[in-house]
């Protein structure tokens, strides 16, 4: 039973996690004072015979104060995630040395497209697999996002990674894996009656590994 | 008068509302059914499902749900309860019933306009209800109907099912518009003398600026549901990439309308359980101006908003930069919102009448689905929760939590106005904790498992490796919500059954402050014979003025007061 | 008491209400109702301009496809059916309920109600008229909402010089262009029916008055609303 993120699987797992802990903490902040006072006044001010209301119309003093703790925090809130943000999805922030994939979404599968062994998309010798994704850890790897048909999204918990396949658009994006082994890439935006299973296999290779496996390919093995 | 134009095609506002009241309840119900079999196949997937037999082959084989229905069932149940159940409940029943009522008025300002806007509500709602019964059967794609999918039939298998949603969206979006511009008008010229803009309760100011937002918000939706009518039978390319169209476009206009509706689905909520937190305090609602304030600052921030629900959807990166400010910023009026709620309650003397209780329960449910959405606000933590079911966490909290809760609590409290009758107080107190229970055992496991990755609107979970661990929390929901909606008999049963046989109501049932306790239960045609005047604001309660009562109503003249002056008439009046 | 403000009165809900915005209601419920049509017309023209300035090709040059001259006239009739209305709702500020009057020591006879009424309808009814001829003239020639039709005259003529015919978009040219014209010529057309409605039952019987001429005048906004948006919409497919 999982109760929490899974694993952090990339680079950006540290800060997205970080913050979502950190939300955590103050909308539970928040929380916590909101129900502890219902359950205070529900029980303190109950009607009971003899007792009157506090005639008030309320306080400016308390609507400037709670009117100011929530915009500071969200301001706050908006300039640290931004931060990430930009790093994460904006076109500039995605690495040099990326190591360029395609992937092309269609119903009901995923179509990579390996650059081979010129390590460049767009050659002879690049070679496509269905539903199967493999990159080296510790490398950045930028994916070309592209769609068949409809809207789809590539989505790896683990990497803390998603993005729309939006047909008619070429969308890259980077993530850097920062664990080997195996996990799932699932679509995340309703594609059709086969949605639920446009479902590929995911692998994080060691450097020899991804080599092994990519002469692999190109010697026509189907593994 | 006869029947027909009694009941039927009636112009009186209280009629149209109880109409549009027994018409929605019973969509609500068809978007309970549906979400039980939703909630079946997520349990249970591929498990036969008691009553499937009464499925046809293409639904259901063997008693199993098949993945096309069941992405049926999601894209419908979503269409009905948010079209055809909440927004007319809130709106379509307690703009027309109250509002009148509220500021001292004989009527709406076109009352057969009223009436029109009731039947095209039904027509609507009966073209939807017929896509279930044509070749391929109703739509596949969200309630959010996302192109290219819902523009291509080839790819979606969606024939007919399509083109009536989108005239259904239509004929809808012709309703609310005719609607709101009567609740407009009516609210600007015809308050009673006295009734100035800030002696208005918060349900009328709520209903009011909610109003607003729908004439201004529905017909773009009105104009996306028709370029995807085109695309789909007209070959037009509006969201066709291959001829130069934009997939991206119809989010775009989707949610233009889509985020001022989710404001359209919630303020009058809040409004409503504003005038009843503040008769349960027994004490002024905490902070008026800023409670106004805070719903025109929503429905004002409420339009620049709209990019959050597509942080994923491949538009330029800077646009999420300026809507996650923006989305955060709508989170502060909404939080003040809360405080003031509870600085009503604050020192006062509680009474807890069921409609009260459901109150409390919509603020204690509101600020936990507000409160997640700060998560989806912080766009980097959105990238892990959009399209999961922490999204489905957040809708349901300030849908159900929120605007169910609260329209439990307004049917309970305007009952005796409609009826002349009060619902069962015990039934409504149970109903209240069993709900409030398996509502919290169904949702709030939802954004754990959205925190784990399950993504939307998926046939299976257990196809994926990562999600199987946390099936043993789908199949907890799925009892809860087997649990929650058996429940709902209680009321159901309560609110039938006490329009026969319930106890007569008192004229002012709850010791409201309200213009429409003046009135006998239930109040006659054209309201009050002469118009009443207006002698002080809504919240008077436990004013020193009273005596020994806690309350003071709005229409009540004390020996100080003097007749407010209305404006000018012509010399033949 | 101006004629303004006599009317003004007159036309008040019929018991006593607090100061509204100072305009009728049935005044203000019109611009609400324009308000929402304002977005509806939002919605198609701003997605005309999003696809137009994000297409992948070529925008067909103005007058390739479309008659401007044609269309020029008629945006000139509905323009004079505009003036029209303005003078039928002059007529009866001033009580002028008849049809046509003669003036002593004028060639011209002057216009009521009814006259100018019946002559908005006409420009109205032949704005739709035309181009009802229109569309009927371009499907034939090959122009669809879904693009120019395979094998038509007008698809050889793009294939002949596709730049000036913007025949790598003619997909969007024509789903942009039947949308927006056709729910502007269905707003003329519901405009007419409605005056048309009004004046047999309000206009001929003289109920209208100087004192209550309240659907002259919202009609008259309506109309208006919808001429305005025609200028617009002439402007942006036609001319640009």
């Amino acid at each position: 039973m999982r109760w929490w993120l899974p694993d952090a699987g990339s680079t950006f797992a540290g800060p997205i996690d970080g913050l979502f802990l950190a939300i955590l903490i103050i909308t539970g902040i928040a929380l916590v004072l909101v129900e502890a006072g219902i359950v205070t006044f529900v029980i303190r001010y109950r009607g009971r015979p003899g007792r009157k209301a506090f005639y008030t119309h309320g306080s400016t003093r308390a609507e400037v104060i709670w009117t100011a703790i929530p915009a500071v925090t969200m301001v706050a809130l908006g300039l640290i995630s931004n931060h990430y943000w930009v790093l994460i999805k904006d076109k500039k922030s995605v690495p040099a040395n990326a190591y360029h994939l395609g992937v092309h979404a269609k119903q009901f599968e995923w179509q990579v497209t390996y650059p081979g062994a010129d390590e460049k998309l767009g050659t002879s010798d690049d070679f496509t697999v269905r539903n199967q994704l493999h990159v080296i850890v510790n490398q950045p790897v930028a994916v070309e996002l592209t769609s068949e048909d409809v809207i789809h999204s590539f989505f790896v918990p683990e990497w803390r990674l998603k993005q729309d396949a939006v047909p008619g658009m070429h969308i890259t994006a980077w993530f850097e894996a920062t664990k080997t082994g195996e996990y799932e890439l699932g679509c995340a935006e309703l594609c059709g009656m086969g949605h639920y299973k446009m479902r590929a296999r995911v692998f994080v290779h060691t450097p020899d590994e991804y080599k092994a496996w990519v002469a692999q390919q190109a010697a026509g093995g189907s593994e | 008068m006869s029947f027909w134009r009694k009941y039927i095609f009636s112009t009186d506002h209280k009629i149209i509302g109880i109409q549009f009241l027994f018409v929605s309840l019973f969509f609500l119900l068809v978007g309970g059914l549906l979400a039980m079999q939703i909630r079946w196949q997520l349990g249970f997937p591929g498990k036969p499902m008691p009553g499937g037999g009464l499925l046809p082959e293409t639904m259901a084989v063997d008693r199993v749900i098949l993945p096309e229905y069941y992405i049926q069932l999601v894209s419908m149940h979503g269409t009905f309860m948010v079209f055809f159940a909440i927004m007319p409940l809130l709106v379509g029943v307690y703009a027309n019933f109250l509002i009148p009522l509220k500021i001292g008025a004989h009527d709406m300002a076109f009352p057969r306009i009223n009436m029109a806007s009731f039947w095209l509500a039904l027509l609507a709602g009966l073209i939807m209800t017929a896509s279930f019964f044509v070749p391929n059967g109703p739509i596949r794609s969200g309630w959010t109907n996302y192109a290219p999918l819902a523009a291509r039939p080839d790819l979606s298998g969606v024939t007919v099912g399509q083109m009536l949603w989108c005239v259904s969206i239509v004929v809808l979006g012709l309703s609310s518009v005719l609607g709101s511009l009567n609740y407009i008008t009516t609210v600007i010229n015809h308050r009673a003398p006295g009734m100035t803009w800030f002696r208005m309760p918060l349900s009328v100011w709520a209903l009011f600026i909610t109003a607003i937002l729908g004439v201004l918000a529905l017909p773009v939706l009105q104009g996306a549901a028709i370029m995807l009518l085109f695309d789909n039978i007209l070959g037009t390319h509006f969201f066709d990439p291959a001829a130069g169209g934009q997939a991206i476009l119809w989010q775009h206009l989707f949610w233009f309308f889509g985020h001022p509706e989710v404001y359209i689905l919630i303020l009058p909520a809040m409004g409503m359980v504003s005038d009843i937190i503040a008769n349960g305090s027994r004490k002024p609602i905490f902070g008026y101006h800023s409670m106004v304030f805070a719903i025109v600052g929503i429905a004002f921030l409420g339009w620049i908003v709209w990019g959050h629900h597509m942080f994923m959807s491949g538009m330029n990166p800077t646009l999420g930069s300026t809507f996650m400010v923006s989305t955060l910023l709508i989170a502060v009026p909404s939080a003040i919102k809360v405080f003031n709620w509870l600085g009503t309650m604050w020192r006062g003397n509680l009474r807890f009448h069921v409609p009260m209780l459901n109150a409390i329960g919509f603020v204690s449910m509101f600020t936990i689905g507000g409160l997640s959405g700060i998560f989806m606000a912080a766009t980097p933590v959105d990238i892990p929760l959009h399209d999961t079911q922490f999204i489905v966490a957040h809708i349901h909290y300030v849908l159900f939590g929120g605007s169910l809760f609260a329209l439990f609590a307004a049917i309970t409290y305007w009952y005796p106005k409609m009826f002349g009758r009060v619902m069962n107080e015990g039934i409504g107190k149970v109903h209240f904790f069993l709900t409030f229970i398996f509502y919290n055992m169904t949702f709030f496991p939802m954004h754990i498992i959205g925190m784990g990755g399950q993504m939307r609107r998926i046939y299976d979970p257990t196809i994926y490796d990562f999600l199987k661990p946390q099936q043993p929390l789908n199949v907890f929901i799925s009892y809860s919500a087997f649990a929650l909606f058996a429940v709902q008999i209680l009321f159901a049963f309560n609110f039938l059954w006490s329009l026969k046989f319930g106890k007569k109501a008192p004229q002012n049932p709850w010791d409201d402050n309200g213009m429409e306790w003046s009135l006998p239960n239930p109040a006659p045609h054209g309201n009050w014979e002469r118009t009443p005047n207006v002698y002080r604001g809504p919240y008077e309660f436990s004013a020193p003025e009273a005596g020994d009562k806690d309350f003071l109503p709005q229409y009540l003249k004390l020996p100080t007061d003097r007749d407010p002056v209305p404006a000018p008439l012509s010399a033949g009046h | 008491m101006t004629h303004a403000t006599q009317a003004l009165d007159q036309m008040r809900p019929p018991y006593p209400a607090e100061p509204g915005a100072g305009v009728y209601s049935n005044k203000l419920g019109m611009w609400v109702f324009l308000a929402s049509d304002v977005m509806f017309f939002t919605a198609l023209i701003g997605s005309y301009i999003v696809l137009r300035f994000g297409a992948p090709g070529e925008w067909a040059k103005p007058g390739a496809v479309l008659n401007v001259p044609l269309t020029a006239v008629n945006t000139f009739l509905l323009i004079c059916s505009s003036v029209s209305m303005v003078k039928a709702y002059a007529a009866i500020q001033d009580g002028k309920k008849y049809f046509l009057r003669p003036v002593p020591g004028k060639l011209l006879r002057d216009g009521g109600l009814k006259f100018w009424l019946l002559v908005t309808m006409i420009c109205g009814a032949a704005f739709v008229s035309v181009q009802v001829v229109e569309y009927i003239k371009l499907v034939g020639h090959g122009f669809t909402p879904a693009g120019f039709r395979e094998g038509s005259l007008l698809a050889e003529h793009a294939a002949g010089d596709p730049i000036k015919y913007g025949a790598t978009v003619a997909g969007l040219y024509g789903s942009t262009f039947f949308t927006m014209t056709g729910f502007h010529g269905f707003h003329v057309t519901c405009g007419v029916i409605s005056m048309t409605y009004l004046y047999f039952t309000k206009v001929l019987p003289e109920k209208y008055s100087p004192q209550d001429y309240r659907g002259i005048e919202v009609i008259g906004l309506y109309w208006h609303f919808v001429d305005l948006v025609w200028i617009i919409l002439f402007t942006i497919v036609y001319l640009i």
